[in-house]
């Protein structure tokens, strides 16, 4: 096998350049190695300005989310084995803006989340001298799949809907409202779904299942939108045949 | 204020990109995508033709069998062979993406989502079974 | 609830219509679209075919599934409008298009079974 492989990175520096260029960098193959070790090689020994996010390199922080060969992936979980001899391409996240290099510009989806409330919602706290709020093994696994979410947004780059119209909550928002939703202790289902059941929450999504093929986590928030659909349709024609069922 | 607030949330020089028209060549998981919706059209052709034969049997025997010799046309032999694979990849599709938004519980369990697929393919199987039988003998 | 929307009722139509849709089209299809024209069996006689749509049942069904397979595929040919061409702009169109096609077509249906003997 070779003893090196080379990088083909996007490079874009917005106090010279107008538009994204790609630089190709030959680093030693390790087999043992991620991407993101590659790029870390770059930065320390070939290239100082290179740009990029990174943190944990355990597949934790959710910030080292690019796109590698087309494909989003978290690059600390993405080894350079498996593409290796070829060269691999690495660009940032696509559907969202590009600040410099690989760094994206995340605001949209930090502005989105809060307005699902991704957080218990209590009416009435209970006093702290009745003691915890319990919850059976059971209930923890109703939504324990979508509290994995690291918030890498690899599925917000594999949404065309989100895409085409970045007014769309999309995937881990309305994954992260579900998992609050299905909470037993969560009383806030009604304030999410007044956000969520406008076209830009959750009836813009087609169902491609793209964001699920790419979660690292296994969060499948495109199932979690599908049954987002089906029980706000269910309160759709409650209150429609029972309108003074409504508090 | 003389500082050029370079990496300001609204710093004008992100760069954007578009997606393209041909976004769904991409990837063939979108191209697949857009033939599952592209089933869409060839359901509404298959309502149209059915519906030229109900119209056909209710005129009298000549224009049924002038439909039934339209319909043997190579042409159309071509054009339902072909709504024939998009119907089937709707069917095909459809069902294996229903246990996504049906979560079934039953005794207090989740059903695994296998479950609810295999039991769409029974149903579609015994759906089929009878109509060919009403229409066979 | 805020702002009400019937795209609740839009999707469960398109959802009813599509278990319709995958449920009963493709072995009608089969027969009809190709069993029959290439005479692999005999179709059905006309007089056969008079009794079956006749039959009250058979015409509700009928009935249910064309317009439901309408109003299934009118809505998501709608959406593969809005992204496959990103002609979202044209929006009123697109609905007018979709869905006032699935009901012109809804009520010849209905005529056309009415009208059966
Ligand atoms: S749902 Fe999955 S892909 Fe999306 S942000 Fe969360 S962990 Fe990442
Ligand atoms: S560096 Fe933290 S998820 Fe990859």
């Amino acid at each position: 096998m070779a003893d090196t492989i080379s990088l083909q990175v996007i490079r874009y520096r917005p106090e010279s350049e107008t538009e994204p260029t790609t630089q190709e960098y030959t680093v030693p193959f390790r087999k043992e190695w991620v991407v993101l070790d590659a790029l870390n090689y770059i930065k320390d020994q070939i290239d100082g300005t290179l740009s990029f996010r990174w943190s944990c390199r355990m597949g934790i922080c959710g910030s080292c989310g690019m796109m590698v060969n087309g494909e989003p992936k978290l690059t600390c979980a993405t080894f350079l084995a498996d593409y290796a001899p070829n060269p691999v391409r690495v660009e940032p996240l696509t559907n969202f803006p590009i600040v410099r290099d690989l760094v994206i510009e995340m605001s949209d989806f930090m502005r989105k989340l809060p307005r699902v409330k991704p957080w218990i919602v209590r009416d009435q706290e209970k006093p702290l001298s009745e003691g915890e709020y319990r919850q059976t093994p059971e209930e923890l696994d109703e939504y324990k799949q979508y509290s994995m979410c690291i918030n890498c947004l690899l599925c917000y780059a594999a949404c065309p809907v989100y895409g085409l119209d970045p007014h769309f909550m999309g995937p881990a928002a309305i994954a992260l409202a579900q998992r609050y939703n299905l909470d037993t202790r969560d009383e806030g289902s009604k304030e999410r779904m007044e956000e969520l059941s406008q076209h830009e929450g959750i009836w813009g999504c087609t169902f491609v299942g793209e964001c699920t093929a790419v979660c690292p986590k296994h969060v499948d928030p495109a199932g979690a939108i599908q049954r987002y659909k089906l029980s706000a349709a269910m309160d759709w024609f409650k209150s429609f045949l029972m309108p003074w069922g409504k508090k | 204020m003389n500082e050029t607030p370079i990496y300001t949330e609204y710093h004008p020089r992100w760069y954007r990109r578009r997606v393209s028209t041909y976004w769904w060549l991409e990837r063939s998981s979108y191209l697949l995508f857009i033939l599952r919706e592209l089933s869409s059209a060839f359901i509404a052709w298959f309502v149209v033709f059915t519906l030229l034969g109900i119209r056909a049997v209710k005129l009298g025997p000549d224009s049924y069998q002038a439909y039934l010799n339209w319909a043997a046309s190579p042409f159309l032999i071509i054009v339902n062979l072909v709504t024939l694979f998009f119907v089937v990849l709707h069917a095909a599709t459809w069902f294996n993406l229903a246990p996504k938004a049906m979560v079934v519980h039953w005794r207090g369990r989740k059903v695994p989502g296998e479950w609810i697929a295999y039991a769409n393919y029974g149903a579609w199987a015994v759906a089929s079974l009878v109509i060919a039988l009403i229409l066979l003998i | 609830m805020a702002k009400r929307t019937i795209e609740p009722l839009l999707w469960t139509l398109f959802s009813a219509g599509g278990v319709i849709a995958a449920l009963f089209i493709p072995i009608q299809l089969l027969l009809f679209g190709v069993v029959f024209p290439l005479g692999l069996a005999e179709a059905p006689s006309r007089e056969r075919m008079l009794g079956l749509i006749g039959h009250p049942l058979t015409r509700l069904y009928l009935f249910v599934m064309c317009t439901m397979a309408l109003l299934h595929a009118a809505h998501r040919f709608r959406f593969t409008l809005y992204d496959g061409l990103q002609i979202k702009h044209l929006n009123e169109l697109i609905n007018l298009f979709c869905y006032g096609g699935a009901i012109v077509l809804s009520i010849w249906t209905l005529v056309l079974l009415w009208h059966i003997p």
